[in-house]
């Protein structure tokens, strides 16, 4: 059902209006904020000037309210005729808010026309109800079906009461079981049903949640089932990119790029040509190596190529430097101070010792400083006991790194000498005992010289006891070098694209005091210990021999000596050109004594007497007066003719035991290298004293001149 | 250079007084080869790595051309030698000895 309020609108409320506000006393602003427009109003006594800011909930509510009456500024003012004025309002069934001018087209006469009837129906309220009328067709046809299901029911009932009668007996057990939910009342079923027979129907049973025993299957516990999942692995990763890293990447990334369009093409060309091939009819060619696929980039072997080696030889020496700090040290920074208190004396600080297990029991027969290099040095290694020969070994050391070689080289035959190239600082010159000579380059690490002479091309029939590189001559494109061998020859070694080419320089004859003897003299000669060319006049040098003679012999003339050096009784194990005075050298012999020449004189300047064979001389790079030497008892002598001609300024044991063979003075520190025959290789450093005085040759040739003098007078 | 003798090198240092470990780390922190305990191992791999990048990354920035070749890190206990190379970073702790303990 529907209900339908018909309303009008309510007429204008009348124009007063009033505010009813309780006003406190008090003039607390506060006190009137929680009054609302249509509250009700609330007096609140005015308790005094004493508690002014009380809040209202303070007031007292039993005292009674004081009603002001606000008007707002704006009301009208009336007379009291007009308000008493009756005004007539009459309810109309009219919607207000229904358009009264609706127009609508009208098709039927073609034109837009005034709606007659405007629907003025408001609905207000709407309710759906659940009544019918009784007479309505609804009502009827329910009253029919109720009237059926009340008579199925009664059916049904009639039905129910008719069986149970004929099977209770059957029935009695189960029903009392059945009855376990119902609790008490089953239990008291089950007495019962044992006294008499129960008619089922009339069973009190538990209405509330009884349930048929055919309905009581077990309810399976729910199973909650679920399984949670890993989260995805997350890692964090951070990383600063620089400008040059996406260079590089972008670089490396375009490289691949255009390598593998170089692949396609030449693919492609392949296939064309095959194609080419097929169409002429000819058989594809057999063996046609199919295109490799690009060789798959190797994962860099652990610790292999190049890169690796260098990490790992910067850290040897790196270790080292650590580990042999203080010595480092001392090489930089240590100048002994006792050389201050004391003249024309110093001492000689033992630094590293290079020693290696392979070169035990051998000589030291040769120490070459690099010429660039100046950490880094040559020892050669071999015997020089005519009985005891056993095979050679080369060892290049660094001061960088005492403990180990930097390169290591093998020879057959022991090694007697070394001499580095000047300018090629890789090239190494190296004579053997068994006469030959060889070129090594450094760089290969290969066991294996570059050059090496044969008995074909003029290989030395004696022990190479020296070879030295020849200045290159701006014409000469060829490198060349010298070498003096016990068989009396000296030797010119011109490098060519694959081997030695020899030419013999000179061949020393034997020179006896004894100008009879011309006739023994002639057939033999005489064996060639060492030799030095001079450093201005290149075609000219000097060559000690074992018989103790030195000659002074050029390029030019390789027929005769220009001079002989008498003054030594035994081998001539050295000599030497000074390296700032032209014309004056030393001569270290086995026969105790250094002397000093000068190659215009046939008599020795100065002779040194040094109490043991002399192994080997060598002036000092620094100071154009000063030069030192080894002897076989281990000592070092180390003289400056300027301070002192008759005593050396430092005369130090070093090894014991050993005899030493080797000196060589380093080119820029103030460091020299002894080698012994016990295969150890000792650094010194030279004190503040024995490096005083320069380079300057002035020195040496006043010295020369006075003994010069000397001799004449 | 062929890889054993680059072995034997690496042999020769681990032999050295003072020396406390080798290690031979990729430049993703992972130690190939090790002379150390494990863990002690992991620990350096991973923090040596990130300070090599760093300190490859600085000497790149400051001129393209250049390249770190090696860094020391002098401490209080000991030193570490750092050797970068193409692929891997070759590193050293060594205690300097009793030079070291005087200055």
């Amino acid at each position: 059902m529907r209900v339908s309020v018909w309303a009008t609108k309510k007429p204008p409320s009348h124009p007063r209006l009033t505010r009813e506000l309780t006003t406190p006393a008090s003039s607390d602003p506060s006190a009137q904020a929680p009054e609302k427009d249509g509250a009700k109003p609330k007096a609140k006594k005015d308790k005094g000037e004493k508690k002014p800011s009380a809040p209202a909930a303070d007031f007292d509510a039993f005292e009674e309210a004081k009603t002001v009456i606000i008007v707002p500024a704006n009301q009208l003012e009336l007379t009291q005729k007009e308000m008493d004025e009756e005004i007539t309002k009459q309810l109309t069934a009219n919607n207000p808010n229904a358009p009264a001018n609706i127009a609508r087209y009208n098709t039927k006469e073609r034109e837009y026309k005034f709606e007659p009837m405007i629907d003025q129906l408001v609905m207000h309220f709407a309710s759906d109800g659940y009544l019918l009328h009784r007479d309505s067709d609804a009502a009827k046809q329910q009253l029919q079906l109720e009237a059926m299901e009340a008579e199925a029911i009664e059916e049904y009932e009639r039905a129910v009461a008719g069986l149970p009668k004929k099977r209770a007996p059957g029935e009695e057990g189960e029903g009392g079981e059945g009855g376990d939910d119902g609790g008490d009342a089953a239990d008291d079923d089950d007495d019962d049903a044992a006294r008499e027979p129960v008619d089922d129907s009339k069973a009190l049973r538990n209405q509330f949640n009884f349930s048929e025993r055919a309905a009581q299957t077990v309810n399976n516990p729910t199973r909650e089932r679920q399984s949670a999942t890993e989260p995805p692995p997350s890692q964090q990763f951070t990383a600063s990119a620089t400008q040059w890293e996406m260079y590089d990447a972008y670089m490396e990334d375009q490289l691949r790029v255009a390598i593998q369009r170089d692949m396609m093409k030449k693919q492609k060309q392949r296939e064309k040509e095959a194609e080419e091939a097929e169409e002429a009819g000819e058989p594809p060619p057999k063996k046609k190596e199919e295109p490799k696929p690009p060789p798959k980039e190797k994962k860099p072997e652990m610790m292999a190529g190049v890169p690796m080696t260098r990490a790992v030889k910067v850290m040897e020496r790196m270790v080292n430097q650590n580990s042999y700090d203080d010595i480092a040290q001392d090489f930089k920074y240590w100048e002994d101070q006792s050389d201050r208190f004391r003249e024309g004396e110093g001492t000689l600080l033992p630094l590293w010792k290079f020693y290696n297990e392979r070169a035990k029991r051998r000589h030291v027969t040769a120490i070459a400083w690099n010429p660039t290099y100046h950490d880094l040095f040559a020892v050669g290694y071999g015997s020089f006991d005519f009985v005891k020969q056993m095979s050679g070994l080369i060892c290049c050391y660094s001061l960088k790194n005492p403990s180990h070689p930097e390169y290591t080289f093998t020879t057959d035959s022991g090694v007697m000498c070394l001499d580095f190239h000047p300018h090629h600082p890789s090239l190494l010159a190296v004579g053997l005992y068994d006469g030959s000579v060889m070129v090594y380059d450094v760089r290969n690490k290969v066991n294996r010289p570059i050059r090496q002479c044969t008995v074909k091309t003029g290989k030395h029939t004696d022990p190479v006891w020296q070879v030295k590189w020849q200045d290159q001559d701006l014409s000469e494109r060829s490198l060349n070098f010298c070498s003096v061998s016990s068989d009396g020859r000296v030797t010119t070694w011109t490098m060519s694209k694959s081997e030695l080419v020899h030419e013999d320089l000179m061949e020393l004859k034997l020179v006896t005091a004894d100008a009879d003897d011309d006739a023994d003299a002639l057939g033999s000669l005489a064996g060639g210990c060492c030799f030095d060319f001079n450093k201005a006049q290149d075609h000219l040098f000097v060559v000690g021999t074992e018989e103790g003679h030195v000659h002074k012999c050029s390029k030019a003339y390789n027929s005769q000596y220009l001079e002989t050096y008498v003054g030594h009784n035994m081998a001539v194990y050295s000599v030497q050109w000074n390296p700032f005075h032209q014309k004056a050298f030393l001569s270290a012999s086995a026969d105790w004594s250094v002397k000093l020449w000068e190659h215009n004189s046939s008599r020795p300047l100065m002779s040194f007497d040094l109490n043991n064979a002399v192994g080997d001389v060598a002036w000092s790079p620094l100071n154009s007066t000063s030069f030192a030497a080894v002897t076989s008892d281990g000592k070092v002598h180390v003289y400056d003719l300027d301070v002192n001609k008759h005593e050396p300024i430092c005369e130090q044991k070093i090894v014991r035991k050993a005899k030493l063979t080797k000196v060589a003075f380093n080119p820029e520190h103030p460091v020299l290298l002894v080698g012994d025959d016990r295969g150890c290789v000792t650094c010194l450093k030279l004190s503040p004293n024995l490096r005083k005085g320069g380079a300057e040759p002035e020195r040496m040739e006043t010295l020369v001149d006075t003994a010069l003098k000397g001799e004449q007078a | 250079m062929a890889s054993n003798e680059v072995e034997e090198a690496v042999k020769r240092i681990n032999s050295h007084k003072g020396v406390m470990g080798v290690l031979v780390v990729n430049y993703d922190g992972v130690p190939i080869k090790t002379s150390m305990e494990a863990a002690e191992t992991v620990q350096h791999a991973a923090l040596i790595t990130h300070f090599t990048q760093k300190a490859k990354g600085v000497i790149k920035q400051l001129d393209p051309d250049n390249e770190v070749t090696f860094l020391r890190v002098r401490s209080k206990k000991h030193e570490i030698l750092i050797a970068p190379d193409e692929n891997y970073i070759l590193v050293v702790l060594q205690n300097p000895g009793s030079a070291f303990v005087n200055e």
